[in-house]
């Protein structure tokens, strides 16, 4: 069976794609937020998301190279071929790397990220205000990009949902039938 | 005729008993710094500028005195933004209360080489009695006091209003000291 994705592909998938668009527009909003418990506290919701997020990425990663996802279909050109592959390699790169820079900075900047307030991850880099400022524009730049390929992704998808008419959304939506 | 002098000097040395006085600080040794828990994470601080008159002599440590004179607006809570809100008025009210202070009254050895001082701690002119077990430690040719304690920082009424909320910067606040002090011979 490889016209459509695994459960676990599909279910990781979801979940990765709801955090992120919880995490984005938060991280947006609180930062230019006044100082205040309710900003300390979205600061908090925004890492817990993250590293959840990092979490369930290294799961997806693991599965995706465990698990040969169904092929494109072979009415795609080449370098659409090409482009959808560049997109999902960034994206699922993207996915570890933005919280790992989340956390990283939040190091720098001597604070130390708890997940859920109870399990505490290692500082592994010390305060240090230079580095701090730097890894927040590295998470900043990287947030957009992500976020800005989550976009191009969805395009993707709906173009090939709603003018290519083909497989590609429905079987990564297992409740949508699939088409005749 | 120098022999008087001398002599007086050496009956001070008697009468004293050999003790030594620790009373210089080096400040580059020492250091005042808490520790408070945002949203159950801990986050360091501390105050960059403070006064120390502490006199300890090893021997008699329980005839030890210490006042601590804090320059507030000296505070360190790792970056910028964070450090205009705890200066302001609903937090240290620097403009109003530029200094906090310390001073030490009964000090009790509670095990070898462990003290608890009593005292009376001043933060925006709220006075409360705390206690601050601490260590002293001789280290070449210094004495070095270690200790902390705990305050609640409402009950100095530090972080009013919005952020009297304990659930996201908690009321326990973890005080650190650690002084380095020299004799003056």
């Amino acid at each position: 069976m490889t016209d459509r994705y695994t459960r676990t592909a599909v279910a990781l998938h979801w979940l990765i794609a709801l955090l992120i668009f919880a995490a984005f527009p938060l991280g947006v909003y609180m930062h230019d937020l006044p100082l205040s418990p309710y900003k300390l506290r979205l600061f908090s919701y925004h890492k817990w998301i993250g590293v959840t997020v990092f979490m369930l990425a290294v799961l997806r990663v693991t599965w995706r190279a465990t698990h040969r996802p169904p092929s494109m279909p072979g009415t795609m050109a080449d370098w659409e071929k090409l482009a959808a592959h560049t997109t999902h390699y960034a994206l699922y790169v993207l996915i570890l790397i933005v919280p790992v820079s989340g956390w990283l900075m939040s190091s720098a900047k001597g604070f130390q990220t708890v997940w859920f307030g109870v399990l505490p991850l290692p500082d592994l880099v010390g305060k240090d205000k230079e580095l701090g400022d730097m890894l927040l524009e590295v998470h900043k730049v990287l947030s957009y990009l992500l976020f800005g390929l989550v976009l191009a992704h969805i395009g993707a998808a709906l173009k090939h949902h709603f003018i290519e008419r083909d497989d590609v959304l429905v079987r990564m939506i297992p409740f949508l039938r699939k088409r005749p | 005729m120098r022999f008087p002098a001398i002599s007086l000097l050496l009956l001070g040395f008697t009468t004293s008993g050999y003790a030594v006085e620790f009373s210089i600080l080096r400040p580059q040794q020492s250091s005042l710094a808490f520790v408070s828990r945002q949203m159950g994470v801990s986050v360091d601080g501390d105050f960059k500028r403070f006064k120390a008159s502490i006199a300890v002599d090893p021997a008699k440590p329980e005839m030890g005195k210490a006042r601590i004179d804090i320059d507030v607006a000296s505070i360190d809570v790792g970056g910028a933004e964070a450090y205009e809100e705890v200066v302001g008025a609903s937090w240290f009210d620097v403009a109003k209360y530029p200094n906090a202070s310390f001073v030490s009254g009964k000090v009790t050895r509670i095990a070898p080489g462990r003290y608890e001082v009593a005292g009376k701690m001043t933060i925006r002119n709220v006075t409360r009695d705390v206690k601050a077990p601490f260590t002293l430690e001789q280290k070449g040719d210094t004495l070095v006091i270690d200790g902390a304690f705990p305050i609640k920082r409402l009950d100095y009424a530090i972080g009013s209003g919005i952020w009297s909320d304990t659930d996201t910067v908690a009321d326990e606040v973890s005080i650190k000291f650690h002084f380095t002090l020299a004799s003056k011979m």
